[in-house]
């Protein structure tokens, strides 16, 4: 087979995009594998240092935070129960509103739709204050329902959920509804397996904005048993400014390799099954 | 009491439209009903009052003796095929089958059992393993037809279920249901807008129009003996010849000839209507037909041509004849088999 000259070019900047993404990650991991020293010396390395197991090691083990009370294992811990949280709750809230809104034509069906929609609009940054208001109120700061609970809501995965539901055709309900199903069986049995692929890119989706969420734990969260991911990095970074001590910088090359994990872990396990999920449900 | 009873049934969609008009059928029970219609005729809609997918606006349903008004549809009893199957595409064969049983808390040997006898009645044993997705259309019929009968419900219901598949399996799967009914025995409603479906599979027939029954009857006592204009047009193939005319003392005048001793007292403005199939050739014919086309399907001939006036008109001979096109045709009407309708209501006056 000729390849021809556009073909070379199309892999060329494919492979370059590829690079751009993997390059940083590559020399974020070798650099995190050599001691402070070396890289306040020497600048980032491309190659494999000798001091991998004891940086990870220390991230993970060693005590930190203002009163040396939280490793960054349990920060991961953290991270990963409020993404999950979010994530599952988030996908289940909007699946079930959109069943609601889709399927049963109630006369407010519409305005509450753009009134969810709306919702857009005003991110979580925007109500903080009322947010936390309500929470600290109900005594949910420093509990994982505090973390988890006001962020579950979601208008953009009702509004996927929704445009989804909207194509499924209704003889679908119709047989069903002969056959004998409730509407609650028409959800778990029928809407639940057509959506499979739309869930678990909605889970991904939604458990990487849980996991990366900053501002909320920060104001959410006095006690550092709950701790986030990445409020974690930014306390890793000031670190270095108290006293004489050289800046810790190959811990926190490993510190953030080994918080871009478990996004990672959730995409390459739901991948199988987004895929799977492509390939089964055609109509 | 009949086994389906349907009282004034009648439907208006919340936008005013009347889909069907007061409606009273009585359905004995094994009875094989077509209702047939052209689209848009309210066949559907009646169809899916039946198993109470569409609320009914008047009247009573009956079934087996209970009003089924306010039952809800899953509780009727009624099996349901609908025109593109709806069935599951997430489930396999097997599972599509067993749905309704597991929903009616069925033991799982029982569903078992009764899955695998439909499945061998049907001929898709073979298949239970498989997605409706990996299934031709034929295949598919079939499963959704098994998902009607492994219920064994008080009625099935089949809405244009035939519209989807090619021309020879169409015929194919005619007749299969119409086996499989007798072989089942049970109440069936079966939905068409071809009228040579309904004519093959039905014990009875209702031709339905602008939600109106027109009609209702054996299929040959409507082809011999339609009464109405519409259910004259509606029913044979080719259509039948319609004609203006004047009827007055027994006399009908036609365009360029005259038919005597009609036995109607009616007077006034008529329409004629000849079955294609009900002429015959003669010498001084009472229809001169000037041959346009000749479709030759094999066993029949289909002669289509003009009147002295222009009107089209159509001939139906036996094949062996040879007819060339361009050539005059003198007809006479075979036996007196004609049809009269009143020009205004379209009522049949002979």
């Amino acid at each position: 087979m000729k390849i021809k000259p556009l073909q070379i070019i199309a892999h060329i900047i494919l492979i370059l995009g590829v690079l751009l993404m993997v390059v940083p990650i590559w020399i974020s991991f070798a650099s995190s594998s050599h001691d402070s020293v070396t890289i306040l010396t020497e600048g980032m390395k491309f190659h494999i240092g000798d001091q991998l197991a004891r940086n990870y090691n220390e991230v993970l083990n060693e005590k930190g935070g203002w009163s040396e009370e939280v490793t960054a294992a349990k920060m991961f811990i953290n991270s990963f129960i409020m993404a999950l949280g979010i994530a599952t709750l988030k996908v289940a809230i909007s699946a079930m509103s959109a069943y609601a809104l889709v399927y049963y034509r109630f006369k407010l069906a519409v305005p509450i739709f753009w009134l969810i929609f709306i919702t857009l609009l005003v991110p979580l940054e925007v109500r903080i204050f009322p947010s936390y208001k309500i929470v600290s109120d109900l005594g949910l700061t420093n509990s994982y329902t505090g973390l988890i609970l006001p962020l579950v809501a979601s208008a953009t995965a009702t509004f996927f959920f929704r445009q989804f539901y909207k194509t499924i055709p209704d003889e679908l309900l119709e047989s069903a509804k002969l056959d004998g199903a409730n509407g609650w069986s028409f959800f778990i049995d029928f809407l639940v397996p057509l959506s499979k692929t739309m869930i678990a890119a909605m889970f991904i989706f939604m458990f990487v904005y849980g996991y990366s969420q900053y501002l909320w734990p920060l104001i959410m969260t006095t006690a550092e048993e709950y701790w986030t991911v990445v409020m974690g990095m930014k306390i890793i970074y000031t670190e270095s400014y108290e006293g004489v001590a050289l800046p810790r910088t190959a811990e926190r090359f490993a510190y953030i390799i080994l918080s871009m994990i478990p996004p990672v872990l959730v995409v390459v396990f739901l991948q199988k099954w987004f895929i799977k999920g492509l390939i089964q449900t055609e109509k | 009491m009949s086994f389906l009873d349907l009282k004034n049934v009648t439907k208006i969609y919340p936008n005013g439209t009347k889909a069907v008009h007061e409606t009273s059928l009585s359905i004995n029970e094994g009875e094989f009903m077509v209702f047939v219609g052209p689209s848009g005729c309210g066949k559907s809609t009646l169809l899916r009052m039946v198993a109470g997918l569409e609320d009914i606006t008047e009247g009573d349903i009956n079934l087996d003796g209970k009003l089924m008004n306010e039952v809800d549809p899953s509780e009727r009893d009624v099996a349901m095929v609908f025109q593109n199957y709806a069935l599951y595409p997430h489930m396999n064969v097997y599972n599509n089958l067993a749905y309704g049983l597991k929903n009616r808390g069925i033991d799982k040997e029982t569903i078992e059992q009764k899955v695998n006898d439909a499945a061998k009645l049907l001929q898709i044993s073979d298949y239970l393993q498989r997605k409706p997705s990996m299934l031709s259309g034929g295949q598919r019929q079939r499963v959704a037809m098994g998902r009607a009968i492994v219920r064994n419900p008080k009625i099935f219901l089949f809405d244009e279920p035939l519209s989807n598949l090619d021309a020879k399996l169409r015929i194919q799967m005619r007749l299969e249901i119409k086996k499989l009914q007798q072989k089942v025995g049970v109440t069936s409603i079966f939905v068409t807008h071809d009228q040579v479906e309904a004519m093959t599979l039905a014990d009875r027939l209702a031709v339905i129009n602008n939600g109106i029954i027109e009609q209702l009857g054996t299929p040959i006592e409507i082809y011999d003996n339609p009464k109405s204009l519409f259910v004259a047009g509606f029913i044979g193939s080719p259509q039948m010849n319609f004609l203006d005319g004047n009827l007055k003392n027994k006399t009908l005048s036609a365009e360029g000839f005259e038919i005597k001793d009609i036995n109607s007292d009616y007077e006034g403005e008529v329409t004629l209507g000849i079955r294609p199939e009900h002429l015959i050739q003669t010498e001084n014919g009472l229809i001169n037909l000037k041959v346009d086309l000749v479709e030759q399907l094999g066993s029949d001939n289909l002669v289509y041509g003009q009147l002295k006036n222009k009107k089209d008109f159509c001939y139906r001979c036996p094949g062996n004849q040879t007819i060339e096109k361009g050539s005059n045709l003198s007809l006479n009407i075979e036996n007196n088999k004609h049809y009269i309708f009143d020009k205004s209501t379209g009522k049949r006056v002979n």
